[in-house]
């Protein structure tokens, strides 16, 4: 399985044509509590770098962008319950929602872990 | 008199805490034209910190002023709708600058900080009153607007000095009075809510006003700027007192149905509508002398067509600013604030709304990305203010 990141902070890990998509723990942090997390729905086509899912946190709301294109195909409803998931456990337990990807080709461009890495040290 | 700078060209300014809070690892953002500290451990957690110990808040952005002379009180009634000349030495009260629409101009703490002469016994003569002055702490955002303000409106007799070499801190919380109390014996003990005294610390004199924006109780602490590193060091030096940044400040204020100037009110905003009746003083609020009074008489006497409600939203999605409210499918009224409440776990918000909607228990509708969520109009404070009013 590999594991991808976005420049805007979103990793997603490919499993086939599965793609689960979810936020950093450099976003979480930089988001801070977050309240409540807006899913798309299952089913939803979701378009490359438009916008798929809301994160609100105590200070503000945040617009998540698909990082690639799609179906979504599975949501987390942990996150319903419990949104402080993606505070505490950002880049497992707190995924956002799993997606069919229709472009594999959308994948280049889309960093490593080092190269993400050097992107956030950056900042 | 000190000498101004406006600073409307958008150049950010640093405050004199702002190493000290870098040190605390406070996250840095531009507010009211200063870099300011948003958070340090995080919102929600600072929240709680204040609501249950006590925490530090530096709010050097704001404007200082002090108004002297002998028509202070008279002059400076002619720009607020409250009683200035019957405050009492040592006395704080919460007030308005009025434009001549009925709009208000920013929100403002004044106090009569009128100073006691002690009496010379060897030569004979006795205590008495110095020159009437009056500390007004305002919005760092409007400051340069109130300074002209102010300056233009104001008597020439009368002088306006700004004090741009003091900080400002804000102690806050259930054990803000035990911890200040350790760190000076037997200052605060006399005081309650909206008192404001003068103390020498060695040799730094403090204007010490127990007063704040959290609903809690607290003080309001102003201070040399070269002192304002050690001082905030002896206060973080106790256990109960943490750093506190500007993202708890505002969920703080929230909680306690304290509206925020800019967003909750503006010079679109009267005072009825604003729900601030408390700051226009029964007797002034007929008699008038006052800017701005013509216009609020008139919806005093017509009645607001909207006013400022809290409101209790359902579910966990948060409502904010500009959020609209909805009775059916009719537009009733705006969000001006709002955001996720630590202390209650749910969304709360502030809105105007219809007047005849605004009594609490309504039921409406709040959209939020095309989502109906249901809400219904609350009384305020959401979360009971805790101030110190003595026996």
């Amino acid at each position: 399985m590999a594991r991808y990141f976005t420049d805007e902070h979103e990793w997603i890990d490919l499993e086939g044509d599965t793609a689960t998509v979810g936020i950093t723990d450099f976003a979480q942090g930089q988001l801070g509590d977050i309240v409540f997390v807006e899913l798309p729905e299952v089913g939803t086509m979701v378009e490359k770098g438009k916008d798929a899912a809301v994160v609100e946190s105590v200070k503000a709301a945040s617009d998540v962008y698909a990082p690639l294109s799609g179906e979504v195909v599975e949501v987390n409803d942990g996150l319903e319950d419990d949104p402080a998931l993606v505070n505490s456990s950002p880049e497992e337990d707190g995924w956002f929602f799993k997606m069919a990807i229709s472009d594999k080709s959308e994948l280049e461009g889309l960093m490593d872990d080092k190269a993400y890495k050097s992107f956030c040290d950056g900042l | 008199m000190s000498e101004e700078h406006d600073n409307t060209d958008g150049e950010i300014q640093t405050l004199p805490l702002d190493a000290w809070h870098r040190r605390k690892g406070a996250r840095m953002v531009p507010f009211a034209g200063y870099e300011m500290p948003i958070q340090y451990e995080g919102i929600v957690a600072e929240h709680n910190w204040t609501r249950e110990q006590a925490g530090l808040f530096d709010v050097s952005h704001m404007g200082q002023l002090m108004v002297t002379g002998d028509k202070a009180a008279e002059e400076l009634e002619k720009l607020l709708p409250g009683a200035i000349s019957s405050l009492k030495p040592g006395r704080t009260r919460y007030s308005l600058l009025m434009a001549e629409n009925g709009g208000i101009l920013d929100d403002l703490m004044v106090t009569n900080a009128t100073s006691w002469i002690e009496g010379e016994e060897e030569e004979g003569t006795e205590g008495h009153w110095g020159d009437p002055a009056y500390y007004l702490v305002v919005n760092g955002a409007m400051k340069w607007n109130d300074i002209a303000h102010l300056r233009e409106h104001l008597d020439d007799d009368v002088t306006l000095a700004h004090m741009d070499d003091h900080a400002l801190v804000a102690l806050q919380g259930p054990n803000a009075a035990t911890a200040l109390n350790r760190v000076m014996r037997n200052v605060i003990d006399d005081m309650v809510f909206m008192d404001s005294v003068c103390h020498d610390f060695g040799e730094w004199p403090l204007r010490i006003t127990r007063s704040g924006y959290t609903g809690e109780d607290g003080f309001e602490i102003s201070l040399p700027a070269e002192h304002a590193e050690t001082f905030c060091n002896r206060l973080c030096a106790e256990i109960e007192v943490r750093p506190i940044g500007l993202g708890a400040r505002d969920s703080l204020r929230l909680e306690a149905g304290l509206p925020l100037y800019g967003h909750d009110i503006t010079t679109e905003t009267d005072p009825v509508s604003a729900d601030l009746l408390f700051a226009l003083t029964k007797k002034r609020r007929e008699e008038g002398g006052w800017m701005g009074h013509e216009a609020v008489a008139k919806v005093l006497a017509d009645g607001p067509a909207q006013k400022r409600v809290g409101l209790d939203i359902e579910g966990r999605l948060p409502a904010r600013e500009g959020a609209l409210v909805y009775s059916g499918d009719k537009q009733v009224g705006r969000v001006t604030s709002g955001g996720f409440s630590p202390t209650l776990q749910r969304p709360i918000a502030m809105a105007y709304i219809d007047t005849a909607l605004a009594s609490e228990g309504t039921e409406v509708e709040v959209e939020v990305r095309n989502k109906k969520l249901s809400a219904k109009v609350a009384s305020m404070p959401f979360v009971p203010h805790r101030y110190h009013r003595g026996k």
